[in-house]
């Protein structure tokens, strides 16, 4: 008994930093993300308000004995929200001594010490302070601004305030473009899922037997998903351009097309009476493109741990081979089909950057990820951000939830 | 009779669809080798395969033996003359056209032999057919976005914008021209900068992560603790937290703790997003080392730390390495936190910098793609060296991307 609890202890200190990072950066933000999808939080809050203190010289030409004119700038930084409890402390010269200063300072030791009590919203005023330079004044050692004024003061922060509201989630759910935007993200992540899933099968189904350059054809097949996601984004922008991009201009000088086609710039495309999302079905080529590596792994390594007798009894039977691909291959590689299936869509419906960088979320690929972007800072609003992302989670949770429920399960697990 | 009419319509299908891909390669291998106009015509092949169709079908009817083949090759060629051809072509471009044409001519051979053209079968000849044009298909729509970021990186930007098919890698170049690009990114837009911070933090993601993940991947392995079990399957479930979900927060968070603008704040989000798969991976492999191997040391009074250390470390070395370079490059390909947290130029990462210096109607395109290849080239060398290894961990820790 001893023993266990010794070696159950060591577990845990060995999963400590393990567990207390993945709590820190992973679950802590999930929380924190529900918890501002309740507050009306705008990207200027983030800075609390705080006091502004600006200090000016404004006499000139300085003999000892002279008065000193300072003028001081007091401000909260804050348009909306008051201050409290401000102190204010800078160092003064030691080659002046203060005459008049204002109500709440005092000067002791050369340090200048203010307390205020509240400052409204937008306070802005500019206070002049008067000293005197002292006998040992000397013009070429004195700077006011050798130190910096510095000030605090307590603020009511919204950031960790307790009041909730459900504004943000209304602000959403009122929005047109929202509701079409689930749209997208589920077409998007359900096509280019099937999209990686078919070039996986194929792929792996061409690389299933034994052939010179095999290895070398697997490491190929593996580049577009190995390579930055940025340097491929980019490349196909370009081939993509419609007026320096290799591809149109192809399709024009063998006159394929007689004018360049924007395919990062049409929302819709008129296609047997229906309107064709054409720029979404580019990115879901580009998803299937990048993405079916990852299936073509997977279901390689699976087909080639079928048994071999399945095939040689199949074959005495005298089934052809697409009836050995239907009746045997396929059925055995469901499981890991399913599972990739459920992977790959979650990966997907979380995806940002290959949409962001293809086309910035416009010609109707704006899914839910770039919403979220969208609304945090191009909108500067944290709280509707937040409330995107918290539904986001909402739906994968349904999603995967209805897929426990009806998916088969994998043989392997 | 059906049979015949049947083996006519499959000879027309594939050669339309094998000369078609063929064209396009010899074309582009063409304009990327002598820099010139296109060697075919394409509106032409569909008249092109019909009566190539009809001359193979015929000939191969009247000569049942090998012979016909060369028949059949002579013939493609001149119809190709009279009908698929431009004629303003130069010596070296035969060669293409000769070659295209005996790959051509084999391809469908194999998928017709003299053998067994007599009984048509359907399925023996479209499955052929099926795995040679794919396996054409797969690799050269994964080659050509690679092969055209290198070349217009080399390119100068007159001939950019002058024919942008260009596809010849421009070897007449003196070696500054050659590389003028890659020189103006280094010095313009401070790349080199931006390649020491990403390489940074690389390599501090991939330090923290094996050192947190190897003792917990033990410890989740080998020994027996109360959550054993839950631990295991929650590292699944962190797999599935969209990115998008944490850097609202993080970003709120790190603002009010003055850390966001920093190569910091990267260095501890990326070891927290890949420590789960690195764990993943490493339990599996840690699992599958014999267990008397630790035995035996423990009873022989090795304390736990002493058998990791020389025992199942030394022994896990290809899964450490697999898992060190998976996230090796989880870390210099991210794109996401590294645009949001960054604001500073002297911080920046090579995405976030190329995204920030070089995405910009005003930069020429070129600079775009030499950027690119810097950021794809250490990826896929690194890749290449290691691809036994890097292809064991993606399948063993069911991988995310």
């Amino acid at each position: 008994m001893f023993n266990l609890n010794k070696e159950a202890k060591l577990a845990y200190t060995m999963l400590i930093p393990t567990i207390s990072i993945v709590f820190l950066i992973i679950l802590f933000p999930i929380f924190g993300n529900f918890w501002l999808s309740f507050k009306e939080v705008k990207l200027g809050d983030l800075r609390a308000p705080q006091p502004i203190i600006k200090e000016k010289l404004k006499t000139k030409d300085i003999e000892p004995g002279d008065d000193i004119l300072i003028e001081y700038r007091f401000k909260n930084s804050s348009q909306k929200k008051p201050i409290f409890n401000i102190e204010i402390t800078d160092k003064i010269s030691k080659f002046i001594s203060p005459v008049e200063i204002a109500e709440g300072c005092s000067v002791n030791n050369n340090l200048l010490s203010c307390y205020f009590e509240e400052w409204k919203p937008k306070y802005n005023e500019k206070i002049i302070f008067k000293f005197k330079a002292n006998d040992n004044f000397e013009i070429d050692n004195f700077n006011p601004k050798e130190s910096k004024p510095r000030g605090v003061a307590d603020a009511d922060n919204i950031l960790t305030n307790l009041k909730f509201s459900l504004k943000n989630f209304q602000k959403i759910l009122q929005k047109n473009e929202t509701i079409e935007n689930i749209k997208v993200t589920f077409l998007y992540s359900f096509f280019a899922t099937i999209g990686a899933l078919l070039l996986g099968i194929s792929a792996a189904l061409l690389l299933e037997k034994n052939f010179l350059g095999k290895g070398f054809f697997r490491g190929l097949f593996l580049f577009p998903f190995v390579s930055p996601v940025i340097a491929v984004a980019f490349t196909w922008v370009y081939i993509l351009d419609p007026f320096k991009g290799f591809l149109n201009n192809y399709l024009l000088n063998n006159e394929f097309i007689s004018e360049p086609i924007f395919f990062l710039g049409l929302k819709k495309v008129d296609f047997l009476g229906f309107d064709f999302p054409f720029t979404l079905f580019i990115v879901i080529l580009f998803e299937s493109w990048r993405y079916f590596p990852l299936a073509f792994l997977f279901i390689l390594a699976r087909l080639q741990a079928i048994p071999k007798d399945l095939y040689e009894a199949s074959d005495i039977d005298g089934a052809t081979r697409i009836q050995q691909f239907f009746y045997i291959t396929l059925p055995q590689l469901l499981g890991v089909i399913s599972l990739l299936f459920i992977l790959r869509f979650i990966w997907n419906f979380n995806k940002f950057e290959d949409i962001f960088l293809l086309t910035g979320g416009n010609a109707g690929t704006r899914t839910l990820t770039v919403q979220v972007y969208d609304e945090a800072f191009a909108l500067s609003n944290m709280g509707t951000a937040s409330s995107v992302a918290v539904l986001i989670f909402i739906l994968l949770a349904i999603f995967v939830f209805i897929h426990q429920k009806i998916a088969p399960k994998d043989i392997e697990e | 009779m059906t049979n015949n009419i049947y083996q006519f319509f499959f000879i027309y299908l594939y050669s339309i669809i094998t000369l078609f891909l063929l064209a396009v390669i010899g074309d582009f291998v063409s304009i990327s080798i002598f820099l010139s106009k296109n060697i075919f015509i394409y509106k032409n092949i569909f008249l092109y395969c019909f009566l190539y169709a009809v001359c193979f079908f015929a000939i191969r009817i009247i000569i049942t033996n090998q012979v016909s083949n060369i028949f059949i090759f002579i013939i493609s060629l001149a119809l190709s003359y009279f009908f698929l051809i431009n004629k303003e072509i130069n010596a070296y471009q035969i060669l293409i056209i000769i070659s295209v044409f005996i790959a051509f001519n084999l391809l469908l051979q194999k998928y017709f032999t003299a053998k067994n053209f007599s009984n048509f079968l359907f399925e023996v000849s479209f499955l052929k057919f099926l795995k040679t044009n794919s396996l054409i298909f797969f690799s050269f729509i994964i080659i050509f976005p690679f092969y055209l970021m290198f070349v217009s990186s080399l390119k100068s930007q007159m001939v950019l914008l002058q024919n942008p098919t260009d596809l010849s890698i421009p070897f007449f170049y003196s070696i500054s021209d050659f590389f003028s690009s890659y020189i103006a990114v280094i010095t313009q837009y401070n790349f080199l900068n931006f390649a020491l911070n990403s390489t940074i933090v690389s390599f501090v993601t991939v330090f923290i992560s094996l050192f947190f993940s190897i003792p917990g991947a033990y410890a989740v392995a080998r020994l027996r603790f109360a959550g054993r079990s839950k631990i295991s399957s929650s590292i699944l479930i962190i797999y599935m937290v969209p990115a998008i979900v944490l850097v609202i927060p993080l970003y709120v968070i790190f603002s009010q703790l003055g850390f966001r603008n920093s190569l910091f704040s990267l260095m501890i989000v990326y070891p927290a997003t890949t420590i789960p798969v690195a764990l993943y991976m490493l339990q599996g492999y840690f699992k599958g080392i014999p267990y008397e191997l630790e035995e035996s040391a423990l009873i022989d009074g090795c304390s736990r730390i002493g058998v990791i250390l020389r025992i199942t470390l030394p022994l896990s070395v290809p899964a450490i390495l697999s898992v060190s370079l998976y996230v090796f490059m989880i870390a210099w390909n991210e794109f996401l936190f590294a645009f949001m947290f960054l604001d500073n130029q002297e911080y920046f990462t090579i995405p976030r910098g190329l995204y920030t210096q070089l995405d910009d109607q005003e930069v020429p395109r070129q600079y775009l793609m030499a950027g690119s290849v810097m950021i794809t080239v250490p990826v896929l060398l690194l890749f290449f060296i290691f691809e036994r290894y890097l292809v064991g961990g993606l399948t063993a820790g069911s991988v995310k991307g």
